[in-house]
């Protein structure tokens, strides 16, 4: 009987570049960055490294495919190299392909890295989907793009919960407020200013109800994490920090032809958060989880997953949001280091910086934002859209 | 008996009012001063995607198998190989065992179309012809054209079996008189001077045709309820009407100031107009002019009854206008003013013919699948149902969604996605009596749409891959105008 990854892998290394328009650096240069502190944290030789798991996501547009990229950039020694590519979850992926290598006892000690270069495109917003989404999609798939997939959720929760778009825009405006506000405090984040309500919602619409500052970050960037057996951690390093949790749920297709799905929270979250939770062996989310950082690709995409990880109940998210409840002083903070929001969303490395926020803060070592006495984090990591999508959630800790 | 069995007409939900359309371009040649409003096409609207929306109205209440041709009349194909008829029929869902053709290269072509049908059906040969005449003629900005030219199409059935109104006989002239022309690789008609085209022209020939068939039918003009006829200027087109013994009342309003000449469309959008206010027993003669002319003389049976009033037609699309008030917007439709696109609209996704070839009933047909387990209908087609709790495997069978209705599950209006007429609105569709997927929203803005507004499937064009020369068809939705 299978009985999970709990307690069997820990996290022992971990880098992450700054996150933002890094003009003057290629995926190269990244995955160099990210790799040299994650080492040099680690404390190990890079000689020890046995298998390494590559991360990147919209390669057409950046280094290209499979695992020479990262191979060649580091020059690991003909090591096995596996690149993983699940849309915005690709970061996640790549650290639980390492994490399970370990946990399986094939290896003692992997790198999972993720790097994704999204300013080499020439225009805003993530790469264009009509020919990255397969040879059927582009003859029906409607003419959009991430802004607009998540901003039918938006209209559907506001239209559902009888909430007025200009109230509704003033909810997601605190959930944006708040990262901006955390963001200031990490220097590795893209976006590092205080935003005022009135600033978020004088901005450009981009897809209404969604404005500017209702969408994250396009950055370039790269984390990575060394991974080792649970039982021998402590001999790399006092504080390691342990694998509790590493699900990923899938769209079955069932939200986007069905008629069943309301189009006001995430079906594959509600799921993959359920089986961390059971996974991790927690019974009460909203008072055992110590913080967390969720895939705020959008604003509206962070409120529904308040309450499809069961730390809100279905439709009061707001109200938490509204006590403060995820703000760094609260009880779940949520965003710490910024979030998609502020620092930034290189879609290969988002899943790895999530869990580098979660690792720093268990240490005690995530500097001005730095969470009084975090024992358990959590990262959801999302790809795809409300209607078609993939989540990943990992929990970790003491 | 042979004749038309059925009839339905399209005209694009924008109107320009011409003055905007002066206010323009008046400045350089201050003589083309029009009165009126014309129908322009969306800018995801051409001649095949209005044909597909006129033949959808008149096949309100027709079984589709029945059908056993299709013919397309345009002088506006998108494609000078490659049979438009075709993809139309692919759109309708017909049979595969039909006869196609498209007729085209004069403006008579919509008329010349229907007596092919005739001559068909009358033969035996054939037993239900749908006919779609449909044009989107461009005018050079600052052409008389440019305020003349409007977008329609109509669409009738012939045949042989409930007939509401007989084609009694038919007159054709036919001559190489050059009053316009488009070379090969051309945008935009050229023409000769207006004078001789008058005189020469619809003066001669459209009085030509219209006293033959007159004759052939031994009748006199005042036995006919209605003649439709074209010309290009209002003042010499009352002048045929005197000229032919006309009252004015049994001239049927040729709707420049309310559509404008749609080209080959024109008779046939002429007739429908003509049939929705017919009685039986009353003649109506319709006719096209463009190297000759040919009139058609109809006579009205009872059955025009029985569909009188279930379906659009001209009257029910007339009254559903919005205006376009923006003349950049209207000629940036057409590609006549080359937009910046920025480079996400510059990226052109390659088209696999054989991937369109395989899905063609999904993608022009919007036919998906049902479940024959538990009954859901699913799009696109699916192997394995996707109700969870059947997951029936390989007990499907086809499903046309296209003619069902459906409520806007949700929408956005997109300003970052590339649109020739941002912000680029799309949603999903849950369709009655099952089945959801998204889409894309059109002829609509932002202000006007709500969750759960009525909406409709409707046949457009979704890219043009210039470089390649493919027009890419799909279906959008649309508010739903009755």
């Amino acid at each position: 009987m299978a009985e999970g990854i709990k307690d069997k892998v820990a996290i022992i290394g971990m880098g992450c570049t700054k996150f933002g328009e890094r003009w003057d650096m290629g995926s190269e240069d990244l995955i160099v960055e990210a790799f040299k502190e994650c080492i040099e944290d680690a404390g190990i030789d890079r000689k020890e490294i046995q298998a390494a798991w590559y991360g990147s996501c919209f390669d057409e547009v950046n280094v290209g495919k499979a695992a020479t990229p990262l191979s060649l950039a580091l020059k690991l020694p003909f090591l096995p190299v596996t690149r993983v590519e699940n849309f915005c979850a690709t970061g996640s992926e790549a650290l639980r392909g390492a994490a399970y290598a370990v946990a399986s006892g094939a290896y003692d000690i992997c790198l999972a890295l993720g790097c994704e270069k999204l300013k080499d495109t020439g225009y805003g917003g993530l790469p264009e989907m009509a020919n990255l989404m397969g040879t059927k999609n582009r003859l029906i798939m409607p003419g959009m793009t991430a802004p607009g997939g998540f901003a039918m959720m938006a209209t559907r929760y506001f239209a559902k919960y009888g909430i007025d778009p200009d109230e509704g825009k003033k909810i997601l405006a605190r959930v944006s407020q708040k990262s901006h506000a955390n963001g200031v405090k990490n220097p590795k984040a893209h976006l590092r200013s205080e935003v005022t309500e009135e600033q978020i919602l004088k901005a450009p619409m981009i897809a209404w109800p969604l404005g500017l500052f209702d969408c994250c970050g396009v950055s370039d960037g790269a984390a990575a994490a060394i991974v080792c057996s649970a039982d021998v951690a402590k001999s790399f390093r006092p504080d390691p920090v342990y694998v509790k949790a590493l699900q990923i749920a899938i769209s079955s297709g069932e939200e986007m032809m069905y008629t069943k799905w309301d189009g006001t929270y995430i079906e594959t979250a509600t799921r993959c958060g359920a089986r961390a939770y059971e996974e991790a062996g927690i019974k009460n989310p909203r008072e055992e989880i110590s913080l967390m950082e969720v895939h705020d690709c959008f604003s509206i995409t962070e409120l529904v997953t308040y309450e499809d990880l069961q730390i809100s109940p279905r439709g009061k998210a707001a109200d938490d949001v509204r006590d403060g409840f995820f703000e760094l002083d609260g009880k779940i903070p949520c965003q710490p280091d910024g979030g998609l929001k502020c620092f930034g969303h290189p879609i290969g490395a988002s899943g790895l910086r999530m869990m580098y926020e979660v690792y720093k803060q268990i240490q005690g070592k995530a500097g001005d934002r730095q969470i009084k006495d975090p024992k358990v984090g959590l990262t959801h990591n999302m790809g795809g859209f409300p209607a078609m999508n993939l989540i990943s959630v990992c929990i970790a800790g003491l | 008996m042979v004749g038309i069995t059925s009839y339905g007409a399209y005209i694009p939900r924008y109107r320009m009012d011409r003055s905007i359309v002066y206010k323009a371009m008046g400045w350089l040649n201050p003589a083309t001063f029009m009165r009126g409003e014309k129908a322009v096409a969306n800018f995801d609207e051409d001649s095949v995607t209005m044909g597909v929306a006129a033949g959808i109205d008149c096949l309100t209440g027709i079984d589709r198998d029945e059908i056993d041709a299709i013919y397309f009349a345009t002088t506006t194909s998108p494609y000078k190989e490659r049979q438009v008829a075709e993809i139309i029929a692919t759109a309708f869902d017909l049979r595969s065992d039909i006869r196609t053709a498209d007729f085209g290269a004069s403006l008579k072509a919509g008329t010349t179309a229907l007596l092919s049908a005739r001559d068909a059906v009358k033969s035996g040969s054939l037993k239900n012809v749908i006919l779609c005449a449909s044009d989107c003629r461009v005018g050079k900005p600052g052409s008389a054209q440019e305020e003349l030219f409007g977008d329609a199409a109509a669409s009738v059935i012939f045949g042989d079996s409930g007939v509401v109104a007989t084609l009694e006989d038919s007159c054709s002239v036919s001559y190489d008189f050059i009053d316009h022309w488009k070379g090969d690789g051309q945008k935009f008609d050229r023409q000769w001077e207006d004078r001789f085209i008058r005189d020469v022209g619809y003066k001669k020939f459209i009085i030509e045709s219209i006293s033959g068939v007159l004759k052939k039918c031994g009748l006199e003009t005042k036995d006919v309820a209605k003649v439709a006829y074209p010309c290009l200027y209002a003042g010499d087109h009352k002048g045929i009407g005197r000229n032919l013994g006309l009252d004015p009342a049994q001239v049927q309003d040729p709707m420049i100031d309310k559509v404008g000449y749609t080209g080959t469309s024109n008779p046939l959008l002429l007739l429908v107009a003509a049939l929705e206010d017919a009685k039986p027993g009353d003649n109506i003669i319709i006719t096209s002019f463009g190297n000759g002319s040919e009139a058609l003389l109809f006579k009205v049976t009872d059955e025009i009854e029985n569909i009188r009033g279930n379906r659009r037609g001209v009257k029910k699309h007339l009254a559903a206008k919005r205006e376009l008030k923006s003349y950049n917007k209207a000629v940036s439709f057409r590609d006549t003013l080359p937009i910046e696109k920025g480079i996400r609209g510059e990226i052109m996704a390659p088209t696999a013919l054989s991937e369109l070839w395989r899905s063609r009933k999904q993608v022009l047909g919007l036919c998906g699948s049902k479940c024959k387990s538990c009954g859901t209908p699913q799009f696109p087609s699916q192997r394995i149902c996707v109700n969870p709790d059947c997951l029936a495997m390989d007990q499907m069978e086809d499903y046309r969604f296209s003619d069902k209705k459906g409520t806007l599950f949700t929408y956005t209006a997109d300003s970052l996605a590339y649109s020739i007429n941002p912000p680029a609105l799309y949603g999903f569709n849950n369709f009655e009596g099952g089945g959801r997927y998204w889409f894309d929203l059109t002829d609509a803005d932002l202000e006007s749409v709500k969750v759960d507004m009525p909406v409709e499937m409707s046949f457009r064009r979704k890219y043009v891959d210039e470089e390649k020369g493919i027009h890419g068809y799909f279906w959008k939705m649309v508010p739903i105008i009755d």
